[in-house]
């Protein structure tokens, strides 16, 4: 599935990375817990309902690239920043963790586990 | 190449700077994404219990051609029972900590996973040191 059609799915807004939307994405993971993230061997795009500079610095160290913030949570100027450097692509949307990943996982994106 | 960062206690928004700047090293010198990777979530994990449960420390490295060495070592309580803190969800963190996504008792054990070598020695009331070593192949 692409990234656009997941900010379609979830009536999102794409904070940076819109030059990426037609990108191809297959698996996502969903956690707030950044140690967690951490152990990951592959790079989904994670679902997160923690919006703080440590998201932005955890996907830099695992590598991943797209992070959907749940429940309108709104990226800072200096996690856009970082998130920029790294060529990130930050979207954010009002739904709950719970009916995010629903309709993703619907629509037929995998999860990682 | 050796390089050192300072890390101070509290200074979440700081976590990860030291682990960054190798990740950028580490790629420009080629080594291998994997093995990027297991360095950097190590360091980082280190990184942040030096800012969550000590009173800041510093953040030393030596890249070899064939590995790399860290050492994290802080001014904090110590860990009294270093057996027990490398039990995966084991923590004594604070829900700042906890805020920061982090705090699950998952960062020995993270370091422990990815490293080839971790060295934990931790004198109570003095202060902390983790030493770890990956090998590039
Ligand atoms: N540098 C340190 N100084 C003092 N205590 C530490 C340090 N590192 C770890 N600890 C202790 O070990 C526990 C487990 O650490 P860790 O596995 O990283 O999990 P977490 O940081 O999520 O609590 C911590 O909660 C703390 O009690
Ligand atoms: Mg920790």
């Amino acid at each position: 599935m692409t990234l656009r059609e997941i900010v379609k799915i979830l009536n999102a807004t794409v904070c940076i990375g819109e030059n990426h939307l037609d990108d191809e994405v297959t698996k996502a993971f969903a956690s707030d817990l950044m140690s967690d993230v951490l152990t990951l061997k592959e790079t989904p795009i994670l679902i997160t309902g923690l919006c703080n500079i440590q998201t932005i610095r955890t996907c830099d160290m695992a590598c991943l690239q797209v992070v959907v913030f749940v429940r309108n949570k709104k990226p800072t100027e200096d996690m856009i920043e970082l998130a920029e450097e790294n060529d990130m692509i930050l979207i954010g949307c009002e739904y709950s963790m719970f009916k995010t990943c629903g309709l993703l996982y619907e629509a037929g994106l995998n999860p990682l586990y | 190449m050796h390089q050192e960062y300072t890390v101070i206690e509290g200074d979440f928004v700081n976590a990860g700077v030291a682990s960054s700047s190798v990740k950028k090293t580490l790629k420009q010198l080629n080594v291998n994404p994997q093995v990027v990777k297991r360095v950097v979530v190590a360091l980082y994990e280190a990184e942040v219990n030096a800012i969550a449960h000590a009173y800041g420390g510093t953040v030393s490295v030596d890249i070899d051609p064939d590995k790399i060495r860290m050492v994290v070592a802080d001014k904090g309580p110590g860990i009294p029972d270093i057996a027990l803190a490398m039990q995966e969800g084991y923590s004594t963190a604070r829900p700042e900590v906890r805020d920061m996504g982090f705090g699950a008792g998952m960062g020995l054990p993270n370091m422990q996973k990815n490293v080839d070598k971790l060295n934990v020695t931790s004198e109570v009331g003095v202060g902390t040191t983790v030493e770890m070593e990956v090998n590039f192949q």
